[in-house]
């Protein structure tokens, strides 16, 4: 039993099945009649009858409808008081004395309610996460650590995930997303350095920053200060800075005597990417 | 005449006298957008930027006239923000905030449901239609007067996409940027449409990412309304793993059809010219454009 967001709809659904412990894609291609769904509606919310359907289409009956019936209740209610994205209860138990017990769950929160929950963060283990995805969620860059062989740094998700593409495109594998987010000043820029340099696979780093409202420049002046409070960088770096004063920020970085690679053009940064990689 | 925002829209700014939304509409007003003042509870009664600061949005629509309001409050306020816009007849709310919990976005989905007025965003960049109205964060001077509508999740790209247009020698009729999380006021398929039915707009540029299924949504509309206008697509997170998210809220991969294979595949079938590559967005829109 799963409690989910219907991204379609933008609402939140019950998805259930008596075909638990599968694959639940594999349920829905081959045996679709066997999986069920309640859609909850947001004005009044999750309704006794739903929550009777539920139990009926699970077969129960007795002790053990009655029971299942406050577990979906309960579950729904927990679902949406702790701004949960997802809630998968797998498996389901109905014991031999008609108890409705989740023996294993996996729960996703919404990042986005995290501020409502302060008690939270006590009880998040960084021992499990990443150490490097810690390290840059500290620093407030979004990063994550892929297995590929080009580093990339940009700003704006939509165009990090193209970067990722551009880099496969050119021959590569991304060893990262990382969005610097609109204020890439030096600071974020040696930050984001440092961070994707902790990766020993990275071979290349393609830096890509539209700058709108950031002025190219200053991003240039930011890479040249970084690149040299790092010190020595040992990978070929290709620059791509597009958008204000774009060719003002090429022209400081041909000239700060940096072993680095500029562009203005997304092609031309592509090529340059698989040029360094030949 | 473009879509959604002209010469003639009248913009509220909530959340006017922040730090981000001081800033931005300050570059707003110097794009040459008509902001007719903003709102900040308990400011009312001030000016801010030569402009008059309410305590409502229902006061500033009855001073202003206003029709558009774009929103920079902070994520826990904003859902609040946007359905007081709905209740005061402001007809088009573009929401930039990001970070507002789905929770919410539930709550404000439902209440817009029977309001007359439509929501951009949130999580976006906002719309600007070129040479006339930016309501939005996007760097204005990229976006050159021209005949391409651009629909988009990501704002970046949204530029990237526009410098290219300009770069292959065409120009951009309004861009709207629709945001990048789960729960959005006006779908890929609604912008198309828009676009599609701008006598202004020539061809469209439908710049989608992992997760949801707007992108096929918006596909197959353009398949069975006749594929009246050219569509150049592109999907970003070819190369994303599946269950991380990536940066948006809504960008990632849980199932089979979120994945941007998946949809570039639907999208082909539906007659979409579909680039791999974002850098061919541009000299791809200027080849068909010029048949």
């Amino acid at each position: 039993m799963s409690v989910l967001l219907n991204r379609n709809t933008g609402r939140n659904i019950i998805m259930y099945s008596t075909e638990g412990g599968m694959n639940i894609e594999d349920v829905a291609h081959n045996t679709p009649h066997l999986i069920f769904k309640e859609e909850v509606d947001p004005s009044v919310g999750l309704q006794s009858f739903q929550a009777r359907n539920i139990a009926f289409n699970l077969g129960l009956s007795g002790n053990a409808f009655k029971e299942m019936v406050k577990f979906v209740v309960a579950l729904y209610n927990c679902y949406v008081q702790t701004d949960s994205a997802m809630f998968e209860i797998n498996p389901l138990f109905k014991t031999s004395d008609d108890k409705i017990i989740a023996v294993d769950a996996k729960v996703t929160l919404d990042d986005n309610g995290l501020f409502r929950h302060p008690s939270y963060e006590a009880l998040r283990d960084k021992m499990e996460e990443d150490p490097t995805e810690v390290e840059a969620s500290e620093n407030e860059l979004n990063y994550v650590k892929l297995d590929g062989n080009v580093g990339c740094m940009v700003n704006g998700a939509g165009l990090a995930m193209a970067t990722m593409d551009i880099i496969k495109l050119a021959g590569g594998d991304p060893a990262n997303f990382l969005d610097v987010g609109g204020t890439a000043n030096a600071a974020r820029v040696e930050k984001a350095f440092r961070i994707i340099l902790k990766d020993p696979n990275v071979k290349a780093i393609l830096v890509n920053i539209f700058g709108g409202i950031v002025r190219c420049d200053r991003v240039a002046q930011g890479i040249v200060d970084a690149y040299k409070n790092i010190g020595e960088i040992k990978v070929p770096i290709i620059i791509r800075l597009q958008g204000t004063n774009a060719e003002e920020a090429k022209k400081i970085i041909d000239e700060s005597g940096l072993k680095v690679y500029s562009a203005i053009q997304l092609k031309e940064a592509a090529d340059l990417v698989a040029k360094v990689l030949a | 005449m473009s879509v959604l925002v002209n010469k003639q829209s009248k913009i509220i700014v909530q959340g006017f006298t922040g730090g981000e939304g001081t800033f931005h509409a300050t570059q707003m007003i110097e794009f040459g957008t008509q902001v007719v003042g903003g709102v900040t509870p308990g400011k009312g009664g001030t000016t801010h930027l030569d402009r008059p600061v309410f305590n409502t949005v229902r006061e500033a629509v009855k001073a202003t006239g206003a029709n558009v309001s774009i929103v920079f409050v902070p994520p826990a306020f904003a859902a609040d923000a946007i359905m007081e816009a709905a209740d005061a007849g402001i007809a088009l709310i573009v929401a930039i905030t990001e970070g507002i919990p789905t929770r919410d976005m539930i709550q404000v989905k439902e209440y817009l449901k029977d309001k007359n007025c439509r929501l951009i965003g949130p999580n976006c960049p906002g719309v600007i239609t070129a040479g006339e109205c930016k309501v939005g964060i996007m760097p204005g001077f990229v976006f050159k007067q021209g005949r391409v509508g651009i629909v988009s999740k990501s704002g970046t790209l949204t530029y990237e996409a526009a410098d290219q247009v300009a770069k292959a020698g065409l120009g951009v009729s309004t861009a709207i940027g629709i945001g990048g999380d789960p729960i959005i006021g006006t779908t890929t398929r609604e912008a198309i449409e828009l676009f599609m039915n701008d006598p202004d707009t020539d061809g469209i540029v439908m710049i989608g990412e992992i997760g949801g299924s707007l992108e096929a949504e918006a596909a197959n509309w353009i398949k069975n309304n006749g594929n009246k206008k050219p569509v150049v697509g592109f999907i970003a997170g070819q190369t994303a793993p599946p269950g991380r998210r990536m940066g948006h809220a809504g960008a990632i991969i849980g199932g089979a059809d979120d994945t941007a294979a998946a949809k570039m595949k639907i999208m082909r079938e539906c007659g979409i010219t579909v680039c791999d590559s974002p850098a061919d967005i541009g000299i791809t829109m200027a080849k068909i454009l010029a048949k």
